[in-house]
């Protein structure tokens, strides 16, 4: 016979529960005598209250952070539930006020609380979902063991003979809830603990924010890294190999006018088509990107950018200084495929490029004066300086009314 | 005439040689990087230096500095810096101190041989071979000087000039008269307020030290 999965899950999650909830007894009882002694000491006033109190004090102080910890531990150990640790920054300059700040972004009233409070009732909890186990069983078993019981109690509880099978019925319709009283103690004393042993939403998303900002730009650092190193495998291998190709061919155009006729035709054609290849790869591969724009900025690689473009394009810098990397690169893009679109789809006939150092916010405009009609939510060039753009949190904005003209703007933080 | 290159592609540098002796040149030395350049220059003194920009360490600007560097310790001698990209920039920094005896070119220029072999001759003797790219380039920067008052047809006969072109080749290239050639150009130094001069390279390094000095 098999068991079923669902059956199987169920078990399995509430002997899982069980055992967290079991292990939860203890370190939740653990300040209880701190608890019991104080408050004998304090009401009977027999010994030093003042004594007393401040050696639970110390007690609970101490006993704070070795509590959850073990809280800690038994949750991502036994169910697999993470709280989070609590790593406020700590301040950089030591003053007071600051270290205050420090020691109450950890929150530690509550903690204690939680410890201090909670602790006794849900070790309550933990015991009443305990003994229910134990009942459940107690009744489902009742025909194995009510036998060895005295004659008298055996009498007074199994008297009649409906009786057994009454705590028989009774334990499994008990062991049935089991899984789900106990599932629900479990889910309550989680978000208990992630309330209040774990920092606070706001720290969480915080702290969340601060590690999606971090790994958002180790994420372009490495696109731009394997661009770059692409653009130097082609440079250092395929470019070479065409230009040598084309050089060669070049070589045995000039150095054999003997050959026939349509001899030298093919050569000619097959030398065309080589320096045909060279301009097509550099294309694309100055799109990648370009050498110059790391070693002498945005500016001096506007200039081959816009000399190359096919249409008169008006040029003009106003940088005081170099800019971020990244932010060098999103521009250039940006210029790139503007003037890409400006060339291929619009037709234009002239196209503005303004770049523009304000404050801390680079602005790049690139005017044509072609069809317009150009949508950011359909061109996936569009889109895609779009989220480029947006992946520095910059700002993107193309207008192109249909007749155009389109202007593409983009305003990129640049504070170094 | 001895010549000395500094190319890091091995496979394009058995092109360069063959290319270069059919030109007439001998190729004393070769080297792979600029501190292999500056030695074989050191050694051999060259009538050429065919430079290849991006060499190791760094693979940007090497070259551009190792030709500056040679024409600072060895003034005179002739460079031509080859690159898979010209850039403004470097022809900027190439054209500052001296302008002749100075090319710079597209890679892929080579392989059109015999105009290539007349580029570098024109640098050895003394002249200068701009890639029409770097003209553009630097034509492109200036929209607010007395170069806007030229003609497109003027623009591109100081093109043509700026590659360093006599005026039988720029007559060659447009398909037009060398008299047109020469009323264009006379044109293009009154716009430009230049005084004429005759000697052919001189005129260019005229136009060139316009185009290098008046940088806004």
């Amino acid at each position: 016979m098999t068991i079923p999965a669902g059956l199987r899950r169920t078990v399995l999650r509430a002997r899982r529960d069980t055992g967290f909830l079991a292990a939860g007894v203890l370190p939740h009882l653990a300040l209880v005598p701190v608890w019991a002694w104080a408050a004998t000491t304090t009401t009977a006033r027999t010994g030093n209250w003042l004594l007393t109190v401040s050696v639970s004090a110390v007690l609970v102080l101490l006993g704070t952070p070795v509590l959850t910890a073990v809280h800690r531990a038994r949750y991502r150990v036994l169910i697999g539930v993470d709280v989070p640790r609590l790593t406020p920054t700590a301040p950089e300059q030591r003053t007071w006020a600051s270290t205050a700040r420090w020691l109450t972004a950890t929150r530690p009233w509550r903690r204690i609380g939680y410890h201090l409070l909670l602790g006794p009732l849900l070790a309550l909890l933990e015991l009443l979902v305990l003994a229910e186990a134990a009942a459940c069983l107690a009744g489902v078993i009742a025909c194995t063991w009510s036998w060895a019981l005295p004659t008298g109690i055996r009498q007074d509880w199994f008297g009649y003979p409906t009786q057994l099978p009454a705590y028989t019925a009774a334990g499994l319709l008990l062991l049935c809830t089991l899984p789900w009283t106990a599932r629900a103690v479990a889910g309550a004393e989680a978000r208990l603990a992630l309330g209040l042993l774990g920092p606070s939403r706001a720290q969480r998303l915080q702290e969340r924010v601060d590690q999606l900002a971090v790994s958002r730009t180790d994420l372009i650092e490495a696109v731009d890294a394997e661009r770059r190193r692409i653009e130097r495998d082609l440079h250092d291998g395929t470019q070479q190999r065409l230009v040598s190709l084309a050089v060669n061919l070049g070589l045995a155009m000039a150095t054999r006018p003997d050959l026939p006729s349509d001899a030298r035709e093919v050569i000619a054609r097959a030398h065309l088509e080589a320096k045909e290849a060279i301009v097509e790869l550099n294309d694309l591969v100055r799109g990648l990107h370009p050498a110059v724009l790391e070693d002498r900025g945005l500016d001096a690689a506007l200039s081959g950018l816009a000399a190359r473009t096919p249409l008169p394009v008006r040029l003009r810098v106003d940088l005081e200084d170099r800019v971020a990397p990244d932010v060098e690169s999103v521009a250039y893009f940006v210029i790139s495929e503007a003037l890409t679109n400006a060339t291929k789809h619009a037709n234009a006939m002239r196209a503005e490029v303004t770049v523009r150092q304000v404050g801390e916010v680079l602005r790049v405009r690139v005017t044509d004066d072609g069809l317009g009609g150009a949508d950011a939510a359909v061109g996936t060039g569009l889109t895609g300086l779009a989220k480029r753009v947006g992946s520095l949190d910059g700002a993107f904005h193309v207008s192109s009314p249909v007749g155009g003209p389109t202007t593409v703007t983009a305003e990129l933080p640049c504070a170094r | 005439m001895r010549a000395v290159i500094a190319e890091d592609s091995v496979l394009l540098r058995v092109g360069l040689i063959k290319v270069l002796e059919m030109g007439g040149f001998q190729v004393a030395a070769e080297a792979g990087d600029a501190e292999g350049l500056l030695a074989a220059v050191a050694e051999h003194r060259p009538e050429l230096a065919l430079i290849d920009v991006r060499m190791p360490p760094g693979f940007t600007d090497e070259g551009v500095r190792a030709a500056m560097e040679i024409r600072r310790r060895w003034p005179g001698t002739p460079v031509v810096l080859l690159s898979q990209y010209v850039e403004e920039r470097y022809a900027a920094d190439l054209l500052s101190a001296n302008t002749s005896g100075v090319g710079y070119l597209l890679k892929q220029r080579v392989a059109d041989v015999a105009d290539f072999v007349a580029a570098v001759r024109r640098v050895a003797d003394g002249g200068t071979a701009l890639d029409p790219q770097v003209v553009a380039q630097l034509l492109l920067r200036r929209d607010s000087d007395p170069l806007a008052r030229l003609t497109p047809r003027e623009r591109e006969v100081l093109g043509l000039m700026a590659e360093g072109r006599s005026n039988a080749g720029i007559a060659q290239a447009l398909v037009v008269s060398e008299s047109a050639v020469a009323k264009h150009i006379n044109n293009i130094f009154a716009k430009l307020d230049l005084p004429v001069v005759d000697a052919d390279h001189r005129r260019v390094l005229a136009v060139l030290r316009f185009l290098g000095t008046s940088r806004a």
